[in-house]
Order: structure tokens, then sequence, then C-alpha cells
């Protein structure tokens, strides 16, 4: 399975390593992680809520849309949910190509999609209390530039 | 068949509630009819005012306000989205 949805958290180096286990036909692999971003001052912690069900299904039609734009050996997209605290992973998207450019294009595609597609909504826990992160422009825009 | 109706975080909130079924209202033939006819339902259901950002996806899958409805379906209710 290329997409998992979990609560748990999941080892970087593992799944780098089997995208490309038992091949010798593979290039590149580009990864990316992504972090719960914290300071004492504003996020202590952080709630993930997902649409269970919408979730998956979303980052699998984006995965699709990858393959049918690059030419890719392999893809592994793996996102959290519940609460997680500053430095915690929240997600990692690896992707295998027989060259770079592919690799990095495909990678930054999905995560651009991921955030305004998969739904997804974090919640901060901060000083002055509980607030819904806003969705922002600047996703919508990193977004359109691949259509 | 009744429609499932979802609502996700900051929505879910407001309306103090996650889920709830009902037929498809008279009238209501498409996505955006369906978020009016909720939204008359005043106090808290301002939220789903024209003017809040509100999006929705009809069985999983994101949807325009022009989007049909039969009755059935699962319709969901939601901010935008801010993983990542």
């Amino acid at each position: 399975m290329s997409v998992s949805v979990q609560q748990e958290d999941f080892d970087v180096g593992a799944e780098t390593a089997a995208l490309s286990a038992g091949r010798t036909d593979i290039g590149a692999i580009a990864t990316f992680l992504g972090l719960v971003r914290g300071a004492e001052d504003s996020v202590r912690a952080m709630t993930l809520e997902h649409y269970p069900g919408m979730t998956e299904q979303s980052l699998a039609e984006i995965v699709t849309e990858a393959h049918q734009r690059w030419q890719l050996q392999g893809v592994r997209v793996i996102h959290r949910y519940g609460r997680l605290l500053p430095g915690e992973r929240i997600v990692f998207v690896g992707v295998a190509s027989p060259h770079r450019g592919e690799a990095f294009a495909a990678c930054e595609f999905i995560m651009d999609y991921l955030k305004t597609r998969a739904p997804f909504w974090k919640r901060e826990e901060t000083p002055a209390g509980a607030q819904w992160v806003d969705a922002r422009e600047t996703d919508d825009k990193a977004a359109a530039r691949w259509e | 068949m009744d429609l499932k109706i979802l609502y996700f975080a900051s929505l879910r909130e407001a309306l103090g509630r996650g889920e709830e079924s009902l037929p498809l209202p008279e009238g209501v033939t498409t996505v955006g009819q369906l978020r009016a006819y909720l939204h008359a339902r005043g106090d808290a259901w301002q939220a789903l005012g024209e003017g809040r950002n509100v999006r929705a996806a009809v069985n999983q899958r994101m949807a325009r306000s022009d989007d049909t409805l039969q009755g059935g379906e699962e319709v969901a209710f939601f901010p935008p989205v801010t993983g990542g």
C-alpha cells in the first residue's frame, strides 16, 4: 500500500529504503518530511483531524496523478493524525524514479496537492488557548502552479 | 434513502455535531441548495452562510455547489483543509 493514514510514528530510513528494496533500476529517491514546528510562546501541541475514507482516497488519487505526470518507480505517502508535539513527524512523501528531476518535481507536486486536497485540519494549542489553523492562500497558489 | 451529512473541524465544533441523517429536503437538488437549507436553520447554522469559507464533498470526493444530489449520498461540509 503506497498510502497510509495513521496515528503511529513512522521510520523515515526504513520507508526510504523500502522504495528501492530489491531493485537496481532506480536512480533517484526524493523525500519530504514534515514536522510539527513549535515554540514556547506559540504552538505547544497540535491535533490533526481527518475524514476517514476520503483522506485515503484523496491521497491515492494524488499519487495516481503523479504517476500520470512523471515516470515514477515508487511512491510512498504517510500522514499522521491525532495529537502531536513539536518536533514530531507529521507527513512523509518518498518518490523513486530513474532521474532526480522527476523525483524532485513529483515529491513537491504531491505535497502541494496534499495541502489543498487531502481532508486534514490542524488545531494548535497555544498559551492563549486552542485554535483551528486557517488555510493559507500561498498553499492554493502553490497547488495552482501545477495546473 | 437518507442523506448522511458530516461536519468536520471548526464547523463540527460550531454546529455541536459531527453527523446527521435526513431525507433529501423538498426543493433541494444540489450541494449548494443543501447548504442553504441547513443555513436557514439559523443560530449556529450561520456558520454555513454564503460569506463563510466552507468546502463540501459528496461521497468522499471534493464537490462544487452546483453538483447534484439525489438522496442517499454522503455529504460532508468542512473548512478549507490544512494538512501537510
